[in-house]
Parts: C-alpha cells; structure tokens; sequence
C-alpha cells in the first residue's frame, strides 16, 4: 500500500476529521487540487502594472486581434484585491519598487506574477542607477518574458505557460495548502504547528 | 402603432448592425493553433548560422558584443587548428553566450557581423520558468549541421 493512502485508511479514529485532512489527506487534497487548478489556470486575472512601453503591447493582447479573453484572462483588473496574476510591464525604478511590493502584498493569495519585457526582467538596456535590475529582486517572479517588447503572441505564450505550471499543482500536504481561505502569515504558522 | 415605430423598428435597426459585422472576416488569431504571418524584417531568437560545409561562420571577432546596447554577448575566442577545425578562418567562439532577458532584439549584432554569423530568426517562444534559462550558450545557437555535410 502507498503509504499516503496508508496514512489516511490507517487514521487515528481520536483525531477530528480537519486534523485527519491535515494529516495525510493527500488522496483527497490532490483531487480537489486537480480541479481548483483548473479553475484556478483558467481564470486568470491579470493585475495591470503598465510601467512603460510594454503596457501598450498588454493592451493589444487584451484587444480583438489577439484575445486574452480566450484564456479567461479578459479582465484586466487595476485594483490588486481582484487580479489574480500581476503583469509587470516596463521597466520598474527604483521609486517605483516599494509601490510594487505593496500592489504584490495586497494581492489575494494565490498570486503569480509575470514579468514581461527585457527591463521588467533584467534592467533590459537600462543598466543605470535608476532602474531595479529585475523585478525578481522585488517580488517573486512565476515567468519571464524577454523581448522588447514581447508581442503580443509572446506574450500569450507566457500565460500559457503559467497555466501549466499552475495546473501542474504542488502535490499538497495539508488543507490549508489548498489555500481556499485567506489566512494571515501568523495563521498558518498556528495551522502547521 | 406608437410602439411599433419607437421600439421595434430601432431594435431591427440596431439587429441589422449586427448582422452585417457578422459578414465581417473574423479578426482574432487563435494563437496556440495558428500562428500569424510574422513580418520579413522581424527579429527575435538568436542563431549562429554555418556554412553549407558545416563550418561556423563565427570567427570570434567580439564585434557584435562591441555593437551591442545592452551588452548581453559575451564571446570568447580560440584559435583554429588543423586538427581541430570550427570555422574557416584562423579563429573560432569557443565561448558564445547571449543573456537573452538582457537583449532587445534590436539586431545590431547582426548589422556588425562580418560573415553573417549571428541571424535573428522569427521563434518568439522564448518564455521560461527561471533566469538561469535564458543564458543561451552556444550550443543552443548555431544551427544543426547541415544534412549534405
């Protein structure tokens, strides 16, 4: 017997039914996992974080032509509280960096982020005191794109490979790793304490 | 009778817009499935291109690194022996990297190179999980040898 369904049909009658998902409850996790993803890489809302040129290339792939909509991405969100992917596009300064953070930690959890274009990776051609040499040193990054700027396609195919990572799932432990509720970083340490 | 000319017949009007945009050719690119036809002067990835022979046309010379704004080349050269021989000429790359999270793809390598080396080709998939994938070495570059050779 594989030994995570051993730990669930093996369970300790004594321990609550939450306590048992927390245990060993991979069996079940993985498969509401496998549908959340789904959900989850198939409605992705785009945060717009239009630093410079880019932007402009993020809006034509939101337009007719190319269609982000066909991805469940249509809506461009400019509030942080309802986009689920942040695209950074353009080259972030200095001044800008702390903005950034605070636009990244009023996201909702689950959150990825993209960054797109050759500056928002690596500082591009601006290697200069103003500009942050890649936006990773900020916020953790889920894909790059390089370009200048990516098209539209390129940047379609970004997306296309964060669904499949997020799709691809993380193999979950526990029950708040599902991360259905939003809990605070003090919360989940009590939680996997 | 009011009705009819207040509200049914703009209604029609406005079901007639409707229809004539469906006559329209459709204007969405369903990407993944079919691509669109990139343009002649397009650039994006990289290649280190080889003579029918199957020698590289790089010779080392460093002046695409020179030429370059964002300076993301780096190419480190060796030279040929008899014994060993990558290009025609009496050097060859043995090192040749391009960052390509640095790089804009605005082709003055390309203008710089003397044997026509280094071509930007149309493939814009380039997206990656981490940084340490874009570092495209030389490998990743040059063209497979040629089938005649």
């Amino acid at each position: 017997m594989p030994s995570r369904i051993e730990t669930v049909v093996l369970h300790d009658s004594a321990t609550p039914i939450l306590g048992d998902l927390q245990k060993g409850g991979n069996v079940i996790l993985t498969t509401a996992e496998t549908l959340i993803n789904q959900a989850r890489a198939n409605s992705l809302w785009p945060l717009t974080f239009g630093l410079a040129c880019c932007a402009i290339e993020m809006m034509s792939t939101a337009g007719a032509r190319f269609d982000l909509a066909r991805f469940g991405s249509e809506a461009f969100r400019a509030t942080p509280r309802q986009a689920d992917v942040m695209i950074i596009a353009g080259r972030v300064s200095k001044k800008m960096a702390p903005v950034l953070r605070q636009i990244y930690d009023q996201m909702p959890e689950p959150k990825w982020v993209i960054s797109m274009g050759a500056c928002a990776s690596s500082g591009g051609v601006y290697n200069n005191y103003a500009i942050v040499q890649g936006a990773d040193q900020i916020v953790p990054v889920d894909v790059y794109v390089p370009g200048c700027p990516p098209s539209p396609d390129a940047l379609i195919y970004a997306i296309l490979k964060l669904q499949e990572k997020i799709k691809r799932g993380k193999n979950l432990k526990k029950f708040s790793d599902l991360r259905l509720i939003e809990t605070t970083a003090r919360e989940q340490e009590l939680v996997s304490s | 009778m009011e009705l009819l000319k207040e509200v049914v017949k703009p209604m029609l009007a406005g079901f007639g817009i409707t229809r004539r945009r469906l006559a329209h050719q459709r204007a969405t690119i369903s990407y993944p499935e079919e691509r669109r036809e990139q343009y002649t002067r397009t650039r994006w990835r990289h290649v280190l291109t080889r003579y029918d022979s199957g020698l590289e046309r790089c010779i080392g010379c460093s002046l695409c690194a020179g030429a370059c704004p964002a300076r993301c080349i780096n190419v480190e050269a060796a030279s040929n022996t008899d014994e060993e021989r990558y290009s025609p000429g009496e050097r060859y790359a043995a090192r040749y990297e391009i960052n390509m999270l640095r790089c804009i793809f605005c082709g003055y390598c390309q203008e710089a190179c003397p044997t026509g080396a280094i071509v930007l080709r149309k493939d814009f998939e380039l997206a990656n999980y981490n940084r340490e994938h874009f570092i495209f070495t030389k490998e990743m570059l040059l063209e497979p040898m040629p089938l005649n050779s």
